[in-house]
């Protein structure tokens, strides 16, 4: 997948989740966006306005009942559940709100693991890629250490790490700094958008007003629907 | 590096260190045991099948006949549909007839050693007591070839029998029974009426009860005067240097000579009937045992996925196949089955070496021991069927792992 050909990376096109039962949930409703190599797009709402939920659909964890979402142009609604997971695994990395990593592993076999699911590098090649991942977010040292031996930016950052293992042309953060203080939530967002100028599409959920600000664009949404989508400074200028 | 699959199923295990070592030990017991007591039983089977093989012969000719003559309808017109319905074939009074020819006939056969017999009832008297046995009349040169009963003496010998015509040789349950010893005299009533008096020369031990109790040898020549059958046999027992060809052979035996010719496996066929229940019964008794076993897996396996329900999301979300996420718990069934094999492996050997010490009840040899087999197949059916259990128990809650909703998970943590 080229992030510089000018195609967008995503593309989501009146995009909706309905939860069926007695009385359906809308969870997210009729939402278009683009999403271009090397953006770095927040998504922005009150509690149960639908950010989560859209960024699943975005990261193909979750199906949408309406309408359709392109990768690098090509349709994936009628792709399997394990065809899904294969574009996960290459295309996508994820980063939630919890680091989530497995705690019998340690810091550098964590980020391995999808490099190791993917197969395409050796052992030592892939021990140097989690090496220089590690390292280029500060934590050269910690590659022995379990996650119960970290502190909670540095858990987030090894998922971090983790999420750009197979090298993904989309980064999707889930509040990825929900559980952190206020500088190493900072740190995180600065991560991601140094990650955004490396070329990668990187979209966060967040209800931060000030780390909202870092990025170049803002979705907000409303009941599942979008009620602003621009340039993430002005949104703080019509806030101001 | 060792796969990814692997490094998680054993990371999983390491952490549940003592579930783990719970379930090795019930896949252990299972094996060991299992092994034992196959090793028992075989053992038992084979001693008993050995003796009772050994001790007869291995094919026997009798004089009955079990295909009838042609009818001479049949014989006129052999060509036209003819059917003579219940005809049965006369039983030679005789008994076989040319026996004379077809025992050398035999021995000219490579690997085959034939003895003539004649069976018929006798009544033993002694101290004023009847004993209803079954007397054999053996050449006892031949018989010495034919069975083991020249190894089964256990006083007196069968050059005794030989030598002393009005000699008998009893079982030595019989003997003690009837209180008798080598060299005392038995009073023996054929079924004629005819009363003789027979001297014990010898005593035989096979460790069939009801053979030690119930058949006694006489000389041939003796069996024929007191049975008023002169020159009349009316079995040839054959010993084949090859026992595995007695079907073949016994076949071939009975086209060629006419009379009913049944290899062991006949003869003794409801007994190997009632080996190959007991195997079953016994078979199916293990393999609860390891079933159980791997119920323990179950269960381990189980808790595991409830306890990872978080890391397996993850592991989806991230892009890890299904079949990835099956193959953990699998191969964390497949090791505790391994583990719990090999250390079964080492339990059964230790098992069967303290049984083999055990001495055998009733044996003729006061040091003989309990027969333990021990064999590859033992260890390896006892392996893979504990493998077998161990797999299939950790199928069911890989799959279900394999169908967690890493939504469902995330969304909960959230």
């Amino acid at each position: 997948m080229s992030a510089t050909d000018g195609t967008p990376v995503l593309q989501a096109q009146a995009l909706g989740r309905v939860l069926p039962g007695q009385v359906p949930t809308i969870l997210v409703s009729d939402v278009d966006a683009v999403f271009a190599p090397g953006s770095f797009t927040v998504i922005t709402g009150p509690s149960g306005s639908g950010k989560s939920s859209l960024l699943y659909l975005l990261g193909l964890l979750d199906r949408p009942t309406t309408g359709e979402l392109l990768l690098a142009g090509q349709p994936t609604g009628a792709l399997s559940d394990e065809a899904r997971a294969g574009l996960r695994l290459w295309h996508f990395g994820f980063v939630f709100q919890f680091h989530f990593l497995l705690p019998e592993f340690t810091v550098a076999d964590n980020v391995m693991l999808p490099m190791r699911e993917a197969g395409r590098l050796t052992a030592g090649q892939m021990r140097a890629r989690a090496r220089a991942l590690l390292g280029a977010l500060d934590m050269p040292d910690l590659e022995t250490k379990r996650p119960d031996q970290l502190s909670g930016g540095e858990r987030q950052r090894t998922a971090i790490a983790r999420a750009l293992a197979n090298d993904p042309a989309v980064v999707l953060a889930d509040e990825p700094t929900g559980a952190l203080d206020t500088r190493n939530g900072r740190a995180v967002f600065t991560i991601l958008r140094a990650l955004a100028r490396q070329g990668r599409t990187v979209i966060t959920v967040t209800h931060d007003e000030a780390l909202a600000a870092m990025a170049d664009r803002r979705i907000a949404l409303l009941d599942g629907r979008v009620v602003a989508d621009g340039a993430a400074s002005s949104f703080l200028r019509s806030a101001g | 590096m060792i796969p990814l699959a692997l490094d998680i199923a054993f990371a999983h295990l390491r952490g549940r260190k003592r579930q783990t070592a719970v379930s090795v030990l019930g896949v252990m017991l299972g094996v060991g045991i299992y092994i034992a007591i196959s090793g028992m039983m075989q053992g038992f089977h084979t001693y008993f099948l050995r003796q009772l093989v050994e001790s007869n012969p291995h094919v026997l000719i009798t004089d009955e006949v079990r295909v009838p003559a042609a009818q001479p309808l049949q014989m006129l017109h052999p060509d036209a549909a003819v059917a003579v319905r219940r005809v049965l074939p006369r039983d030679p009074v005789r008994g076989i007839a040319a026996a004379g020819s077809i025992v050398p006939a035999l021995d000219r056969m490579p690997g085959v050693t034939a003895a003539p017999m004649l069976s018929g009832q006798l009544i033993l008297r002694r101290s004023g007591r009847d004993y209803a046995v079954s007397a054999l009349g053996i050449d006892p040169a031949r018989q010495g070839k034919v069975t083991s009963l020249a190894q089964d003496m256990v006083a007196g010998s069968l050059a005794a029998l030989a030598r002393e015509t009005s000699g008998i040789v009893l079982g030595r349950s019989l003997a003690a029974k009837m209180g008798v010893g080598i060299g005392d005299s038995v009073a023996a009533v054929a079924a004629g009426g005819r009363e003789s008096t027979l001297r014990v020369v010898g005593l035989y031990f096979t460790g069939l009860e009801e053979q030690d109790l119930l058949r006694v040898y006489v000389n041939l020549v003796r069996q024929q005067s007191m049975q008023a059958r002169p020159r009349v046999v009316n079995q040839i027992g054959i010993r084949l240097a090859d026992i595995s060809r007695s079907i073949p052979f016994a076949a071939r035996i009975e086209g060629r000579f006419g009379y009913k010719t049944a290899p062991w496996e006949e003869t003794y066929r409801r007994f190997l009937d009632v080996l190959a229940l007991q195997n079953w019964i016994i078979y199916s008794t293990l393999g609860a045992i390891l079933l159980v076993a791997g119920f323990g897996i179950f269960n381990i396996i189980s808790t595991v996925v409830l306890e990872k329900g978080r890391d397996i999301a993850i592991m989806r979300s991230i892009g890890v196949a299904s079949r990835r996420i099956v193959h953990i718990f699998i191969l964390e069934g497949a090791v505790v089955g391994l583990l719990g094999m090999v250390a079964g492996w080492a339990l059964g050997r230790l098992l069967s070496l303290a049984l083999g010490r055990v001495p055998a009840p009733g044996a003729a040899d006061p040091t003989q021991t309990l027969m333990i087999a021990q064999s590859w197949w033992i260890y390896g059916s006892a392996g893979a069927l504990a493998l077998l259990a161990a797999v299939s128990a950790s199928s069911l809650p890989a799959r279900r792992a394999a169908r967690i909703d890493p939504l469902a998970v995330i969304r909960g943590a959230t």
